[in-house]
């Protein structure tokens, strides 16, 4: 299992937004993990990913424990993600967003931080072309490169969207975790990630994604996990949810059956 | 003539620390308000180092520096984690803080009355007195053009652009593996060494060192010639400062000093501050974008 978490608990004051979750990742598949609103999916996923310590419970990223690392180890391991409500560094520019993905990729590891500072210094000019070019792949990848040199504020929303993911992909992770990547997308945009998610899974990425558009999600998720009131109601294959009974009470709501 | 070169001199002496506070403020944008604090060590350091333990100059020059980066890594650390307001009290307090020291710890610093006769700065033999303004002048814009390209490659290269991350979003720059605790204090230093640096300056241009030189007003006018220049602008905060130096010899200049208080130039720069804020934020120059061309194989060259 890539990734797992055991009796993931989140309590903030009296409100317990995630209670008792075991959720798991499966490696090469698209996870979707769906629920009403305030079923506490974002508060999972800030608890993955470092952004929130849980109050009980444990994280595992291959098999390590993970629980209460900080978000940039956790990116360093190989878990990027992206935001409900995006996050992009606005005044920078497209190309420099994903240029800040591949910071962390440059130069060699065992040489220690502050020679690989002295380094960055020093040999800038050729470290910045490194830097530039693997970051246009990225950009090219997610077809925004003649983007490059635009402010990030400037793109409209849904590119807005893929530039998040782009930036994400820019650190070489092993699983992306996407929040809500459609939100805001019309059908064609939509169409259009979900080829793109495809085409990151097909790199070998592992994805976990959150999303409230079901046509979506049933059609790219190989797993689905639901969430209702802080508790992992079902988990299964986009089939088992939709004929889940707890599913379609707590979710779904009931529709005529078709 | 020799008014021009004084305005220059202090210009100088205040891009120096308004260039450490373009780093702290304009690409980390946290919101430091104690540059004072760590010009005074730079220039206590220098003074006390000079009178009362006979050392040169140049041998207290590296002293000042690091001194004000270990007080700015010890007061970086545990403050950092604020932002914005709360980050600006506890600098403010610093600032406090050392000038306090500074006026009541006797026995080191001889308290209000300050060092006085503090050694003239000499090299290779010529000696660079406060009467030889031009010489004087030279030798503080050295330091200042130095450590302009010093600083601006450390903004140009990955690190300043990690600042700039985490100055726009923190949680965005360590969720794409930015260690931003590191980056911050990091700043944070290398801003204060600038600041010990213009202190060193000061101390042997002034020849004497007072406790009273130090104030939070200091600070604030450092904050005033980075946010009026532009911030993220190495270039801008230079003019800032430059702007800023001129005004306050204004009245000296015009021969007015018994017409125009004191006080009103903080007036004025207070009203230049909220003009400022409301028709051009970005300041005068604005930030400086750096604009990545793509070159092609063959044009690869090092540097």
């Amino acid at each position: 299992m890539l990734l797992e978490t055991e009796k993931l608990t989140r309590i903030y004051g009296g409100v317990v937004a995630i209670n008792d979750v075991d959720f798991h990742a499966s490696e090469g598949l698209i996870t979707g993990l769906i629920g009403p609103n305030g079923a506490g999916k974002t508060t999972l996923f800030n608890n993955m990913t470092g952004l929130d310590v849980p109050t009980r419970g444990k994280v595992f990223f291959e098999g390590n424990d993970i629980t209460g690392k900080s978000a940039h180890e956790i990116s360093r391991m190989g878990i990027a993600r992206t935001f409900q409500n995006i996050r992009l560094f606005k005044e920078m520019s497209v190309i420099e967003n994903v240029m800040i993905g591949r910071h962390f990729k440059v130069g060699n590891k065992d040489k220690g931080r502050f020679r690989q500072a002295l380094k960055s210094y020093f040999f800038m000019s050729r470290e910045e072309r490194w830097i530039y070019d693997s970051a246009m792949e990225y950009l090219e990848f997610l077809e925004l490169g003649k983007f490059a040199n635009d402010d990030a504020k400037s793109l409209p929303y849904g590119h807005q969207r893929e530039l998040e993911i782009a930036r994400a992909l820019a650190t070489e992770p092993k699983l992306l975790f996407l929040d809500e990547p459609a939100a805001g997308m019309n059908p064609q945009e939509t169409e259009h990630l979900m080829e793109t998610i495809r085409r990151i899974r097909d790199k070998g990425i592992s994805i976990v994604l959150i999303e409230h558009d079901m046509k979506l999600v049933m059609n790219i998720c190989d797993e689905i996990t639901v969430l209702s009131f802080g508790q992992k109601i079902a988990e299964g294959t986009p089939e088992e949810i939709q004929n889940n009974e707890t599913v379609i009470e707590a979710y779904l709501g009931r529709e005529e059956e078709d | 003539m020799s008014f021009f070169l004084l305005i220059l001199i202090y210009t100088g002496i205040y891009a120096l620390m308004a260039i450490g506070q373009n780093l702290i403020t304009g690409y980390g944008g946290m919101l430091s308000l104690c540059q004072a604090g760590f010009y005074g060590i730079g220039a206590y350091a220098t003074a006390i180092l000079t009178v009362t333990f006979g050392w040169n100059f140049w041998a207290t020059l590296p002293v000042a520096i690091g001194l004000s980066a270990l007080f700015g890594l010890l007061i970086g650390l545990p403050t950092l984690r604020l932002n914005g307001d709360y980050l600006a009290i506890a600098t403010l307090g610093f600032g406090e803080i050392v000038r306090n020291v500074l006026n009541n710890w006797v026995s080191l610093t001889n308290g209000p009355m300050g060092i006085q006769r503090i050694p003239m700065v000499e090299i290779f033999g010529f000696q660079i007195n406060p009467y030889r303004k031009v010489a004087f002048a030279i030798l503080v814009w050295v330091f200042v053009v130095a450590l302009y390209f010093i600083f601006k490659r450390f903004a140009k290269c990955r690190l300043g652009r990690a600042l700039m991350a985490i100055s726009e979003d923190e949680i965005a720059a360590g969720s794409m593996g930015i260690n931003v605790t590191i980056y911050k204090v990091v700043a944070f230093m290398l801003g204060a060494s600038s600041a010990g640096l213009a202190g060193s300056f000061f101390a042997v241009y002034s020849l004497s060192v007072t406790p009273g030189s130090f104030q939070f007003m200091t600070s604030v006018l450092v904050l005033c010639m980075v946010v009026l220049g532009g911030m993220g602008n190495f270039k801008a905060c230079i003019l800032g400062a430059f702007i800023i130096q001129f005004i306050s010899y204004l009245p000296q200049l015009l021969g007015v000093t018994n017409l125009v208080p004191a006080q009103a130039k903080q007036v004025f720069f207070g009203l230049i501050l909220v003009v400022m804020m409301v028709w051009r934020p970005q300041g005068i120059l604005g930030r400086e974008k750096f604009t990545y061309v793509k070159k092609s194989a063959k044009g690869i060259q090092e540097g």
